[in-house]
């Protein structure tokens, strides 16, 4: 197998030029998606390759151009629609949910929507209270739409395919800190399989149950671990919804000990679902409480200090399998 | 007329058993019991299980109270005897077994008071011995049978609702702060949390707390042998408790075995039996029925041994004081390993009276109660003969060890495709290798013979069954 | 124009009066439930704008989609079952009143969040348009949805990129039961959206035939490569929004004048006038269509529920 040295941004660039070239049925639009090169220059260059036609800048109109997109593949197209972050898709919620989500239920099967919008999520970036949220877990509540998050570079280059290949609407969520994230990725790799969980550290001790940005986080925090005898499994749940609960409650029950990590507000969150789904279906083999590590309650500050404050940290992983252990309760 | 007292005591339901914790009191003074009523939950040191009373009466007084040992024989309790108080049967109000779906008496009687005014009384001994053994109170569960009677299926509706429920209940100490899963290791590794301190949060009891209070009950031991555990085995998880309760049984079968093999002189038959009409009359049999009333070829032995023991009584009983004892009823002994290692032999019992049918069900039923640790004295001390198959297993023949004092042991090995010649053609066929292991004290080949032969034509007739 | 084809504008109107009077009776009766909005005194612009699309032309509405539905040629037994919530409704019953759906004639519901519609038909003029297809995706909407951004966004996107959808305003010139002056500031709104650089005219909607003429020129001016138009289609609705509405916020001489203005009766008129109305013409009509309301009733109460066990379908696609 031979790899290349890439980025998370370059390879998600690179899945969405891949996905243009197979299909023709398949254009990206949204805001600054062309001549700007993407906010996140996530498609610098697809414009130049693949002409406005496919590539096409949309005005600053999250719902009509998401429904649009809906509209689109309602006719025959294979849309690639980017809102610029979680937060402003809020614009084109109605979109999303009662559209996207409905349309194949309401018209008893006719007509699905093949879709994918894809959408920056996450802090860390000193980015303030309206860039920076992790909303997702709200969308992964609708049934009819599917939800997955990116965390390797392999999932960033392989996961788009395998959503336009979905005949149902699919949400990709890029955790905006990980644009950056360098690292070594398998030249061949062009579609990856967005049913499974997939466990990126096996261990026997604890599970840390996460997704997307905090991945990194929790691996660190179970690295640390590793050096005082804590074995932790890390689960990287990649879909949010459905959510793959044979691969959470295996472990679980392997382990008996719980903890979710989650960039997002505790409160009504998908923490709080994997946490219920664990004690509804592991309840005996649990040995401690389900620990969770989420954002703060509150909107995402401006400062460096109070923005880390508000995240998850490695040390509040570590605190929280220490305590789902035994130490330090 | 005074009523005659009779006192209802810790029963002896293993021949290792010599003592037992009461655990729950499943009637309280006042109670009217029946005969096979379950009144009570012991734990042994093998499983925790429900005592059923034997005659009927009135309960006039407990003795002794939940969580408290007591040897074997010594009173849990008075009853005043209700009817005649022997002979079973003839106990008092107790009407015979009906048939299904069992009406409320008083429900079907044209001149009777209001049909469902007081369903449980009026419910016949049957279903209150499926709910007693089922562990179904019948107060809570609503008849569909005529005129609101409760029947079987009733029961067992209600029996699998409640199985959640029960199983927490069953849980020691339900008050005490545990985890889940310590509760759970508790239970398998024996240990009585109610003497574990805790050190997770609020003095809750976790996992460590479980497994450092097992170590604590099994460190004598290891000092006196002079080894001390090393690290690693205190931190090791349940595949060292799982080994250390299968160790606990090893030595309760390895008493039990070595006993025998001093004992008994053991003789072996063997004969090879040629299945192939037996598997195509139950494949005819399993359409009509529902899938879990299926008939599997374990039964099919179960029925044959039962009809060899009542042709060949010599080997249906026990060799007691010298002398062979033949048993009242014909009680199959039915090895059932437990999840986590470990095996007990448990009977289906009065098996001569049952077709093949009700017997596959009991087979299943007895198995799973095993399993749950559900067990009844009676099943756990009455088997007159056992049948051990370990064709699932993928032996071929087995040469068993006789259970004490039992005097035979049917051995079943597994089914496989043989050249055979039937009326000097060669053709293949499905055939099995039935063993028997007998005591020669009490029998002479001359009888093993006959026993295996009606077991081979019994499977060569299965209509028969 | 032939009387012959004016005879078919009168027959489509008239199903769609008897369909709906039907309907709010059988909603009285509870065989119909949810919310009913009922297309009465409008019937002329579905007829009109729909008369001028070929039948392979998409077409997005709203909840008040009954008279559209008709109009396109979804059959009437399909719209009544799903009224009923059968399996044989055109939406196997999972819609009702509010979500008629038909793929095959090209009937994109049934969409009753108000705009909501609307950036649907503009991606389908979008899918069109990549692909070189010379289609017309008409959009029915109200005067409540000319408020709304999701409007104001779709005609924007549609006229930048000049794409082939009919926006189809149906200004009956109340929100639900507000009025326009209360919800606009201007009410003019083909001149509001004329801003956009579009097309844009109103349009008297209780004419069938000035319906029909503004719906082929505004068709001709998009499939010549001429962007999307808007027109403003003045009607009036003679009921109340839905059932469950005691239209305390008209006016009942309001209401009275509009009806006036009837669409049935005026086509009639003036095919009397024309002496292309003749003797019988009008009663076989209305026979025809008691007919097939009463063969679509019956279709809808012989219809099957979809079973319970299936209630988790079409959430995601089945895959094979």
């Amino acid at each position: 197998m031979s790899t290349i040295e890439t980025t998370y941004r370059e390879a998600m660039r690179a899945a969405i030029r891949d996905a243009l070239i197979r299909d023709d049925r398949v254009f990206l639009m949204g805001e600054d998606v062309g001549r700007y090169g993407g906010c996140f220059a996530v498609s610098l260059g697809l414009l130049e390759e693949f002409g406005s036609d496919r590539v096409r800048d949309t005005p600053l109109s999250e719902s009509a151009f998401v429904g649009a997109g809906i509209g689109a593949a309602l006719g025959g197209m294979r849309p690639i629609v980017e809102i610029m972050t979680v937060n402003f898709s809020m614009l084109a919620l109605d979109q999303v949910v009662n559209n996207a989500a409905t349309l194949l239920h309401m018209s008893g099967g006719q007509l699905n929507v093949p879709i994918v919008i894809r959408m920056t999520t996450g802090a860390g970036r000193q980015l303030a209270a309206q860039h920076s949220h992790s909303l997702e877990g709200w969308y992964a509540h609708i049934p009819g739409i599917r939800i997955v998050v990116p965390a390797t570079l392999e999932d960033a280059r392989g996961m788009l395919w395998t959503a336009l290949a979905d005949p149902d609407p699919v949400l990709i969520f890029e955790p905006g800190a990980l644009y950056p994230m360098k690292g070594q990725l398998d030249e061949s790799v062009r579609e990856v399989d967005i049913d499974r969980a997939a466990i990126r550290r096996p261990g026997r001790d604890a599970t840390v149950i996460t997704y997307g940005a905090t991945l990194g986080t929790s691996l660190a925090a179970a690295d640390a671990l590793a050096g005082e005898g804590i074995d932790v499994e890390v689960i990287d749940l990649r879909t949010l919804r459905p959510l793959d609960d044979a691969t959470l409650l295996d472990s679980v029950t392997r382990t008996h000990r719980a903890v979710v990590v989650d960039e997002g507000w505790r409160t009504g969150s998908i923490s709080a679902e994997i946490s219920a789904r664990i004690t509804e279906q592991a309840f005996y083999d649990l040995d401690a409480p389900v620990e969770r590590v989420c954002s703060a309650e509150v909107p995402m500050p401006y400062p460096k200090h109070l923005e880390d404050a508000a995240l998850p940290q490695q040390v509040d992983v570590v605190a929280a399998v220490r305590r789902s252990i035994g130490d330090g309760g | 007329m005074v009523a005659e007292i009779f006192e209802f005591t810790m029963p002896s339901l293993g021949a290792d058993m010599d003592e037992g914790k009461l655990v729950e009191w499943l009637v309280k003074p006042g109670d009217q019991v029946s005969k096979g009523d379950i009144v009570a939950v012991v734990e042994t040191a093998k499983a925790i299980m429900e005592v059923e009373c034997f005659r009927p009466g009135v309960v006039q007084q407990i003795v002794v109270e939940p969580g408290t040992t007591v040897p074997v024989g010594a009173p849990l309790a008075r009853f005043a005897a209700l009817g005649a108080p022997t002979s079973p049967g003839a106990a008092g109000s107790e009407a015979p077994a009906q048939p299904e779906p069992v009406a409320a008496a008083a429900g079907v009687s044209p001149h009777g008071p209001g049909p469902v005014a007081h369903p449980i009384s009026a419910t016949g001994p049957l279903i209150r011995r499926m709910a007693a053994e089922l562990s179904v109170d019948l107060a809570t569960v609503h008849g569909s049978g005529r005129g609101g009677a409760i029947t079987r299926a009733d029961v067992r509706r209600a029996a699998s609702e409640s199985t959640a429920s029960r199983t927490a209940a069953r849980q020691p100490h339900p008050g005490a702060r545990i985890s889940p899963y310590a509760r759970q290791l508790a239970e398998q590794l024996g240990v009585d949390v109610s003497s574990v301190h805790g050190s997770g949060r609020g003095g809750a009891i976790r996992t460590d707390d479980v497994r450092a209070a097992a170590r604590a009950q099994s460190e004598p031991a290891r000092s006196k042998s002079g080894e001390q555990p090393a690290a690693a085995e205190l931190t090791a998880a349940e595949p060292d408790a799982a080994a250390r309760r299968a160790e606990a049984a090893r030595q309760t079968t390895a008493r039990l075995m070595a006993r025998s093999k001093r004992e008994i002189p053991h003789y072996y038959l063997r004969t090879t039996v040629d299945l192939t009409e037996a598997l195509a009359w139950i494949r005819e049999r399993n359409r009509e029925l529902p899938v879990n009333e299926r008939i599997l070829p374990a039964a099919l032995f179960l029925r044959a041994t039962a009809i060899a023991a009542a042709h060949v009584s010599r080997l249906n009983g026990f060799w007691q004081n010298d002398q062979f004892v033949p048993g009242q009823a014909i009680n199959l002994g039915v090895p059932v390993s437990l999840r986590g290692g470990g095996l007990i032999t448990p009977a289906i019992m009065d098996a001569g009276q049952l077709r093949l049918a009700d017997l596959a069900v009991r087979l299943r039923d007895l198995a799973t109660r095993a399993k749950a640790g559900r067990l009844r004295g009676s099943e756990m001390t009455g088997a007159t003969i056992t049948v051990t198959n370990l064709g699932d297993l993928g032996v071929e023949s087995v040469y068993g060890v006789i259970y004490p004092p039992q005097v035979a042991l049917v051995g079943v090995g597994r089914i496989v495709e043989r050249p055979w010649a039937v009326d000097g053609l060669l053709g293949v066929r499905p055939v099995t290798t039935v063993t028997l292991s007998a005591d020669h004290r009490a029998t002479d080949g001359a009888t093993g013979a006959r026993f295996l032969d009606v077991i081979g034509r019994s499977l060569s007739q299965p209509e028969k069954l | 124009m032939s009387a012959k084809h004016r005879l078919e504008l009168l027959r489509q109107m008239l199903r769609i009066r008897r369909f709906e009077e039907r309907c709010a009776e059988l909603y009285s009766a509870a065989k119909i439930r949810g919310f009913l909005h009922l297309y009465v005194g409008e019937e002329a612009v579905a007829t009109g704008v729909i008369g001028a699309l070929r039948p392979d032309e998409p077409i997005v509405s709203t909840y008040r989609e009954h008279g559209h539905a008709l109009a396109r040629g979804v059959p009437m037994d399909a719209v009544m079952a799903e009224m009923y919530g059968r399996t044989n409704g055109c939406s196997r019953g999972r819609g009702g009143s509010m979500h008629l759906f038909d793929a095959d004639r090209h009937f994109y519901g049934g969409n009753a969040i108000v705009g909501g519609g609307i950036p649907l038909a503009v991606g389908l003029g979008l899918a069109d348009a990549m692909r070189g297809s010379h289609r017309v995706t008409t959009c029915f909407f109200g005067d409540g949805a000319f408020a709304e951004g999701e409007f104001h966004e779709s005609v924007n996107l549609a006229t930048l990129w000049q794409l082939p959808v009919l926006f189809a305003c149906e200004n009956n010139h109340y929100a639900m039961g507000t009025a326009l002056a209360r919800t606009h500031g201007q009410t003019d709104l083909a001149l509001r959206a004329a801003s956009y650089g579009l097309p844009a005219w109103p349009v008297d909607g209780m004419d069938v035939l000035a319906v029909e003429d503004a719906a082929h020129r505004a068709v001709e001016i998009i499939r010549a490569g001429g962007g999307p138009v808007f027109l403003e289609l003045r009607t009036y609705r003679f009921r109340a929004h839905s059932m469950y509405d005691p239209d305390r916020y008209r006016d009942k001489a309001e209401i009275e004048e509009w009806k006036q203005r009837d669409p049935i009766d005026a086509l009639v008129a003036r095919m009397r006038t024309d002496g292309e109305l003749g003797d019988g013409d009008l009663e076989a009509i209305e026979r025809e269509v008691a007919d097939e309301l009463a063969r679509a009733e019956e279709a809808a109460e012989a219809g099957p529920w979809e079973p319970v066990t299936d209630l988790t379908r079409f959430v995601y696609s089945e895959r094979s």
